[in-house]
């Protein structure tokens, strides 16, 4: 049904973009993760060309500053990241060299997603000894859908700044997400209904926001310390306390190593589950997250 | 009942999508959403009392409830000071190394023959010793500038030296590709002199590096790049320098060395990317641009004193491999440069005769290296290098070219290197290497082991 919906919203968008934009240039925006390529897509319509600095396979951590992202920096009119220090191996290189004034951290073409939504996890205490963390929270905020909606309205907001001339699109593409997002949400609620309080064990704690709207209790964590590869010894400890404790599923991510996971699998017959990061090239937010969902309750049932 | 909780939710969102505005436009919308948000609390309220009672299909209404409320919570007009870069400013860095080395050879009976060796060519001490500390200080200084500081301490001869590696500004953004640095910086010319000796894959420079320029090349002056609105990066650039620095020498004019540079990368793919460079480095005019002489009880005499002009040119390409992009757990990376350098003039040894001995001189010598680095873990990778030199100095007094080690005696020199590096984090490495070291006649056999450590804020490295 969802898609039926969607197909009539997309059409609709397209003809109303026609009428609305023929004459005026696209504004370029550089995503850094597939998750926000997707929804600028969306909200900007044929309004933007979008790039994405990654793709789901990669791990948003650890990007090099290449020169093809060097080049794409340099022409774009806007950026569309997370932040909270996620980026930060390589945006600021990637800045630093572009010579762009137009996407400078202050300027409208400088959109840090997470600077308009909570984020879980802040700490009040750093040190390097406790592994690869973020000051600023967990950056992995594109797992709850409600702080999408949050940021999608934001978004929708600065893509009329920039661009004020595609007002009356952005706006109603902003219009259309919501409704369509908002009708998603519901129909994932009903499907994850019977997940809340399932047990499971993580690969990296980048599944926060993923535990905290469906209710998921993490019980192990595969890295001993967050962005350090596990060890036989942590995996050890883990399995002796899967064996006392049993979780229902292991949660790894697509850009992750899933060695040690599928290790863990074989030794506790608990299933192993590798959902995308991001959604896959040119596919929706919402078929990412309908897929998501689908795999974690095929699993869970 | 649903239905009024969809209503809420999604005017609730409609509502919030017109919140973030200029500011003059905020402060009413607040107002009413404030009002909006007090009602639909008190809404809630009841509704979650009513849910409360309803024991059938409860749970999808009160997590729409929670949604809805929590939807109100976010609602907070969004605006918040932009994300900064670094929790410091500016960004402290120190980067701790130290080694241990053992040689087969007299390390203070290293020469490069064919080459006059300028300061700090060396192999540097045998046994345990501390190499660069490195203090470097970063930050943005307005939405214009950035500015870098490198402060190198090492211990020469049993003194501490302090040393400014680099000390520039640089510009942010000043459009359309274009970026002007100032100040003392590393020279753009070839591709390893652009990096940090503690990036670099192994615990020494390559041998061409080390007969050119000391290990590298850092100079005063400024440098303006522009990159191409292109799909493929293109990258030119020019620098003005001081020439005072070795290999040049001397203050004779303004501008006493300059350079021209271009690179080009781009991807293949996902997983392949790669970067051409072509790069000149010239100095017109060198006046007495010392080399190291032969040192006899610590004074040193007949130090070779070379004038004239000298031009480098330079070709470096790198190209890296990543399954799905993911350089952490596992890539490859192969690294070429050449180096060919011509220079005409006179060569005189300072402390000789009487007479002076001097020589008219009439160089070229060339270089290559190229190495491949593999991780083929997280935390482990392995490298392999080969270097090769090669040099035919002309001169009227060969005798005198002999004495300013600018005659290669008819030997190739080679050098191949292996080493493995243990990786606990991107903030710490710990590196064996062998060398098998053909650098003068008497092959040597070299052990380092070094560690590298990264306190602090930690910049990210160039591709």
């Amino acid at each position: 049904m969802f898609y039926q919906w969607m197909t009539k919203m997309g059409l609709a968008v397209l003809l109303f973009s026609f009428g609305a934009n023929a004459t005026y240039a696209q504004i370029n925006v550089f995503a850094c993760e597939p998750e926000w390529a997707a929804l600028t897509r969306q909200l900007g319509g044929t309004a933007v060309k979008v790039f994405s600095a990654t793709t789901n396979q990669q791990d948003p951590h650890h990007i090099q500053a290449r020169p093809s992202l060097i080049a794409k920096v340099r022409r774009a009119d806007l950026l569309v990241c997370t932040g909270a220090d996620l980026e930060i191996g390589w945006l600021p290189l990637l800045l630093r060299k572009s010579g762009n004034g137009n996407i400078l951290a202050g300027t409208p073409g400088h959109f840090m997603a997470s600077d308009y939504v909570e984020l879980l996890e802040k700490r009040a205490v750093l040190d390097r000894a406790m592994g690869d963390i973020h000051a600023a929270g967990n950056p992995h905020i594109h797992f709850d859908p409600q702080r999408i909606q949050l940021i999608a309205n934001v978004l929708t907001q600065r893509l009329i700044k920039i661009d004020p001339a595609n007002k009356t699109l952005y706006r109603q593409n902003g219009q259309d997400f919501s409704q369509q997002w908002q009708q998603a949400i519901k129909g994932w609620h009903r499907a994850a209904k019977a997940l809340r309080g399932t047990k499971i064990v993580v690969g990296h704690n980048n599944w926060v926001y993923l535990e905290q709207w469906l209710g998921l209790v993490k019980v192990a964590t595969l890295e001993p310390k967050p962005g350090i590869p596990p060890t036989s010894r942590h995996l050890g400890k883990v399995l002796a306390q899967l064996k006392q404790n049993p979780a229902a599923m292991i949660l790894i991510s697509s850009a992750q190593n899933d060695k040690s996971a599928r290790w863990l699998e074989k030794r506790t017959a608990i299933p192993r589950i590798e959902l995308a990061f991001g959604p896959a090239k040119n596919k929706t937010l919402e078929q990412w997250f309908g897929q998501i969902v689908a795999q974690l309750v095929k699993s869970g049932s | 009942m649903r239905n009024t909780l969809l209503l809420a939710t999604i005017t609730a969102t409609l509502f919030s999508s017109t919140l973030v505005v200029a500011d003059s436009e905020i402060k009413p919308i607040q107002q009413q959403l404030d009002m909006l948000r007090t009602e639909y609390e008190q809404r809630i309220q009841a509704l979650e009392e009513q849910l409360l009672k309803t024991k059938e299909d409860s749970q999808p209404e009160q997590t729409a409830a929670r949604e809805v409320q929590s939807v109100l919570k976010h609602n907070k007009p969004s605006i918040k000071p932009p994300s900064v870069q670094s929790n410091f400013n500016p960004a402290i860095n120190l980067i701790l190394d130290g080694r241990y080395a053992n040689f087969g050879n007299d390390p203070e009976g290293y020469e490069l023959p064919g080459f006059a060796l300028g300061p700090e060519s060396g192999l540097g001490k045998k046994g345990f010793s501390v190499g660069h500390t490195e203090l470097v200080m970063s930050a943005n200084i307005d939405n214009k500038f950035y500015g870098k500081l490198t402060l190198a301490v090492a211990e020469h001869d049993r003194a501490t030296e302090v040393e400014l590696e680099e000390a520039f500004i640089q510009t942010l953004g000043l459009g359309n590709g274009l970026t002007v640095k100032g100040g003392r910086f590393f020279s753009a010319i070839g591709y390893l002199n652009k990096q940090h000796s503690h990036s670099w894959d192994f615990a020494d420079a390559p041998l061409i590096y080390r007969g050119l320029f000391g290990n590298q090349l850092n100079d005063d002056g400024v440098q303006v790049s522009y990159i191409a609105p292109t799909d493929t990066f293109l990258k030119f650039g020019a620098e003005l320098l001081s020439g005072s620095r070795f290999p040049a020498a001397g203050n004779t004019n303004d501008i006493g060395a300059w350079t021209v540079f271009t690179e080009l990368g781009g991807d293949i793919g996902i997983e392949h990317s790669w970067q051409l460079g072509l790069s000149h480095w010239q100095a017109s005019d060198i006046k007495d641009r010392q080399s190291g002489g032969h040192a006899h009880g610590g004074v040193a005499v007949e130090t070779p004193s070379f004038s004239g002009n000298s031009k480098i040119n330079a070709v470096d390409f790198v190209y890296k491999w990543a399954p799905n992009g993911n350089p952490k757990n596992q890539n490859f990376k192969l690294q070429a440069e050449y180096f060919d350098r011509k220079e005409t003039g006179t060569v005189t040894m300072l402390n000789s005769g009487p007479p002076v001995e001097k020589t008219s001189y009439e160089g070229h010598q060339k270089g290559w290296y190229a190495q491949a680095v593999y991780r083929f873990k997280p935390q482990w990778q392995a490298g392999l290098r080969y270097d090769q030199l090669s040099s035919r100095n002309k001169g009227s007094d060969t005798g005198v070219l002999g004495e300013a080690a600018l005659d290669n005696e008819g030997h190739t020199q080679k050098r191949t290197s292996v080493a493995l590096d243990w990786l606990p984090s991107e903030y710490s490495r710990v590196r064996v290497q062998f060398n098998k070291d053909d650098s003068y006649e008497n092959s040597d056999n070299q052990f380092i082991l070094q560690y590298t450590m990264s306190l602090g804020s930690h910049g990210a490295h160039p591709f």
